[in-house]
């Protein structure tokens, strides 16, 4: 029996009732964010609920630990305000577990009541609550707007406003990776020291949440972008924001509070958006791309030739963050496979303009909607099936009761490893997710073809 | 490969110093009346702990929020109830099928447990109030799925802004008329932890459903069970040995659990209680209310279920159960030995750390002491004193003022439906032979004399205590799991069971000797060092035998 039986073919307008969400709320995307400093402990400013909550999700999707304090309000601290909790919290944080950086981001509740970050800052500042060398930053993430995309841009720009420019010019490009996966950050690193250009990527959570097993457990590992280097940010000559929902804000700031020119590009996700990435990218630094850079490209390119035919008017539904979406439904339509259900819970009626020219033109209709759930999405899906799934865990319900193949990419994944080891950006990530989505249309073929049509050769 | 292990000849006192050291003096002292040396020496006063008190901001607790013992813990589990969080989406999201409570559809197939229903609040909701948002939502649900019942949970934000969601619950309620819709005030900055929310939960389900449905139920030495909410699939073994006893367990409060079951609870004639610290309220109300005596089980553990099942049938006093439950007990230990004498000789003499929510940190120090296990130190996330130290302190707790506005409910004898199960004299008679009502002994009973019991651990604690004392086993959950597992030390999940169970019951027992055999053995922990790593000091020659 179907897990979502309940479910309707017959779609009505829902107003006010959120079915099945395809996003979550802000702060967990500043945690994220967060965890991409050197050092840093991220802190929400909250009733401690939230922090827990956002604790155990990034653990269960990476299998890593992750720290994060919390201000632990009590009902007394919700109608007084939180401030001496803060400020509690602050001293016992540097004083038992010693980061270089802690990073405050806040909730509906902190942010309902009206608590003033800056001002709580100053405070701990004049009073002695942050010793000499360390830094506290924030960011406000108030969970009743936008989405945990939202609340991890937001947490970006406060990284940027660590920014003192010299007025000398360093010579780096800043690259703002957008919320990837650690080893999607590693990925973007090489491709930029393979064509040789300097850059100082923000944030950073390669070695921090892909790390080893040592026998040593460091609550601050070594990876991450440090302090110092934001503030050198300043004096970059540049920045590439990837992605307009994660990355752009930050840039921007850059741009017109430290006159750091900015390009707000896609996520490198897929041939034509890593094109863009590393034509940009030597563009801006002034060198040639080697030619090591094509032949991996060359290898993309080759496997979509060679197998083509499957991917041919595949039908596609799929679900996430703006984007990774717009990157991925443009692959999708390269590889002339029919992305026909985009959905995303963040909202922005940018995303659907986006999706829609991308699929202009093409032999299919798109239905894509911004600040939906998957609840419409399943129902869209029973009334014109698809033959495959791609976003995050949350879809396994529908792959089962429809018997569809999904292929699991984006936030979260809770039940299958292998998201913070291997990247999807790049060109070897674009082999990585043609692998991917290949792998299970062929498990699938291989599942359904008839006795005397079952190939040893596919 | 057995670990080379440190010889540990700290004295506890010593151990608490050390775990103290580093905190600011304010700290310190709150901590110390968190930390517990189980039976410290005679001549000093019996040991208290101090529990159920606010967090220390800063600290990196493990513990969640009212909502969380509310929605996630309490109602979650109810598979025919639609429950809408109001609320902005985090709240509903991160407790959408995140906890394992499995599920039967059953005939009737109803199942809400897949979806997630939430208000989806916006800054304009904030501003402007959310009622309207929140009438219109039930409204779509009722009219999407025509549900028994939908249950409303209170976030954050909506106590500050003042939406009366039981206002408009009971609106709704009244219009549907075939639909109960009532609300649930679990605010996440109420009380100061999990614990308020499972007190808010117990009242509303007393008030709002228990006793609705006035039908007998059907079914030879009724009971209830309390407290159990079948994670892994802990329920569904439970609910496999009553029936093979033929005991009826008419209502599971609340794993795999139905409207129904809840609005029949009444009509049972012993309430069992699993988890303490959840359920205790509805335990009492119902026997103030209709005369349900209760008492404490566990089926955790083959020998703690064995006996379990033996005081309810001592309850019932009638020949023909005991025999029945005797003659289960047998055949199912069976599979039990055959497997402790596989495992215990690995298992034997090891130790093992348990800090778990409210119950679990007591409950599996059974299974533990079955495989010849030593707990070195346990304590609770958010249960009271009264879990701790046995409920005879329970004239003596002082409400404090973070949970002073934790609603307290009176409850009277039902002047229709109240039925004493038992007569006066027969309980007498049960007592004098042993037999305890409304009786729960505690944690620290059961732990041995040094051992330590903490409160509210923290990460640095936790890092602390198996840093000191290398156990070979640390239970807690997930937020806790891969820090300690960095150090080489292997960590048992005891909310999740990490995918695994069921662990209650026979079966279940079977499961967990198995489970924690594999990771104490498990090859991993000595893959930590590379060889070159191992033997530093061979340094570049051609060596190729």
């Amino acid at each position: 029996m179907a897990l979502l039986r309940h479910t309707p073919t017959e779609v009505k307008e829902r107003k006010a009732l959120m079915i099945n969400p395809a996003k979550t709320c802000q702060p967990i995307g500043a945690m994220y964010a967060a965890l991409g400093i050197n050092g840093c402990l991220p802190h929400s400013h909250g009733s401690q609920g939230c922090c827990a909550y956002h604790r155990s999700t990034l653990t269960r999707h990476y299998k890593e630990p992750i720290s994060a304090a919390t201000s632990s309000f009590t009902e007394g601290a919700s109608v007084f305000g939180g401030q001496a909790n803060l400020l509690q919290a602050v001293n016992n944080i540097f004083t038992v577990y010693d980061p270089e950086v802690i990073a405050v981001h806040t909730t509906c509740l902190s942010e309902t009541i009206g608590d003033d970050l800056n001002q709580i800052r100053d405070k701990a500042i004049k009073t002695g609550k942050i010793p000499e060398g360390k830094t506290m930053i924030g960011a406000p993430t108030p969970s009743y707007v936008g989405s945990h995309v939202t609340g991890f841009s937001n947490m970006v720009k406060a990284m940027a406003q660590l920014a003192e420019p010299t007025g000398k010019k360093s010579g780096k490009v800043n690259i703002i990776p957008g919320w990837v996966e650690p080893c999607d950050m590693e990925e973007i690193k090489r491709l930029a020291a393979m064509v040789g250009v300097d850059i100082t990527l923000f944030p950073d959570t390669s070695g921090v949440l892909n790390g080893p097993l040592t026998g040593e457990y460091k609550m601050f590992p070594d990876g991450g972008v440090t302090v110092k280097e934001l503030k050198a940010a300043g004096d970059a000559t540049g920045t590439l924001a990837l992605g307009e929902w994660c990355s752009a804000d930050a840039a921007r700031w850059l741009d017109s509070k430290c006159k750091v020119p900015c390009s707000v590009l896609d996520m490198p996700f897929g041939l034509a958006a890593t094109d863009r990435f590393i034509d940009v990218l030597r563009t801006v630094a002034g060198v040639p791309v080697p030619d090591t850079v094509a032949y991996e490209r060359g290898q993309l390119v080759d496997m979509i030739s060679d197998m083509h035919q499957y991917f041919y008017g595949k039908r596609v539904a799929l679900w996430g963050d703006p984007d990774q979406l717009i990157s991925m439904t443009e692959f999708l339509v390269s590889l002339d496979m029919h992305p026909v259900y985009v959905v995303t819970g963040t909202p922005g009626k940018k995303f659907e303009k986006r999706i829609k020219e991308i699929c202009a033109d093409k032999p299919f209709e798109v239905k894509v909607k911004a600040k939906g759930d998957m609840f419409l999405m399943h129902q869209w899906i029973k009334n014109e099936p698809v033959d495959l799934l791609i976003g995050n865990t949350y879809g396994k319900y529908i792959a089962r009761d429809e018997d569809i193949p999904m292929v699991r990419w984006g936030f979260p994944i809770l039940d299958r490893q292998g998201h913070q080891y291997f990247p999807t950006v790049g060109y070897k990530g674009g082999l990585r997710l043609l692998e991917m989505i290949l792998g299970r249309l062929l498990d699938r073929k291989d599942r359904d073809d008839p006795e005397q049509k079952f190939e040893l050769v596919l | 490969m057995a670990k080379t292990k440190k010889v540990v000849q700290l004295m506890p006192t010593d151990i608490k110093d050390e775990l103290l050291k580093k905190y600011p003096p304010k700290v310190a002292r709150k901590r110390a009346k968190q930390i517990m040396i189980n039976e410290a020496t005679e001549s000093e006063a019996p040991p208290e702990i101090v529990a159920n008190v606010r967090t220390i901001p800063g600290i990196i607790t493990m513990r969640g929020c009212t909502y969380a013992g509310c929605k996630g813990v309490i109602m979650g589990p109810t598979r025919d109830i639609v429950n809408i969080t109001h609320g902005p989406i985090g709240c509903g999201f991160y407790s959408w099928l995140t906890r394992r409570n499995q599920t039967d559809a059953g005939e009737d197939g109803d199942n809400y447990m897949p979806y997630c229903f939430s208000t989806d609040m916006q800054d304009q909701d904030i501003i402007f109030g959310g009622e309207k948002k929140l009438e219109a939502a039930i409204q779509e649900a009722y009219d999407l799925f025509h549900p028994k019942g939908i249950c409303v949970f209170a976030t954050c934000p909506v106590g500050l802004i003042g939406d009366d969601i039981h206002a408009v619950t009971r609106k709704m309620k009244a219009k549907f008329g075939d639909c109960n819709v009532f609300a649930f005030s679990c605010e996440g900055y109420k009380g100061v932890s999990q614990s308020a929310g499972h007190h808010i939960a117990n009242n509303q389900v007393f008030t709002h459903l228990v006793g609705e449905n006035t039908e007998p139920k059907e079914g030879e030495y009724k009971i209830n069970l309390l407290g159990e909410y079948n994670i892994g699939g802990d329920g569904f073994e439970i609910d496999r040995v009553l029936k093979k006893c033929g005991i009826t367990n008419l209502a599971t409060f609340s794993g795999n659990s139905t409207y129904d079951q809840f609005a029949s609870a009444q009509h049972a004639d012993l309430s069992c209680v699993m988890c303490h610290r959840s359920i205790n309220y509805v335990a009492d109300m119902l026997e103030t209310k209709y005369g349900i005596p209760w008492i404490k089980v566990n089926f955790i553990g083959a020998k703690s279920t064995a006996k379990s099942l033996r005081k309810i049938a001592e309850y019932f006093g009638d020949k023909a159960l005991i025999d029945k439950v005797e003659a289960v007990i047998a055949e199912e230990m069976l599979e039990v030995e055959s497997v402790i004498s596989d495992v215990r000789p690995r298992t034997d003499g090891k130790t093992a750390m348990l800090f778990v929510g409210g119950s679990r940190a007591h409950h599996y120090q059974d299974l533990f002491e079955e495989m010849g296990m030593k707990t070195l130190s346990a304590g609770y996330e958010f249960a009271h004193r009264d879990d701790y130290e046995g409920r005879h302190v329970i004239p003596d707790l002082k409400v404090d003022a973070d949970s002073r506005n934790i609603e307290e409910i009176e409850v009277e004898a039902d002047s229709e439906f109240y039925n004493p199960r038992k007569t006066p004299e027969e309980i007498k008679a049960l007592e004098d032979a042993g037999y305890k009502f409304k009786h729960y002994e505690g944690l620290n009973p059961q732990m041995d004399k040094g051992t330590l019991i903490i409160d509210d651990l923290n990460q640095y604690e936790a890092e602390k205590l198996v840093e000191i004392m290398k156990p070979d086993i640390f239970c807690a959950g997930i937020k806790e799991k891969f820090s300690i597992q960095k150090t080489g030390v292997p960590m048992k999940q005891l909310h999740s069971y990490d995918s695994g169970g069921p662990y209650a019951g026979f079966k279940g027992a079977v499961n967990f000797y198995k489970e924690i055999d594999r990771l104490v053995g498990s090859k991993v922990w000595s893959y930590m060092k590379a060889p070159w790593q191992e033997n530093p000091e061979l340094t570049a020659t051609f060596v190729w035998e």
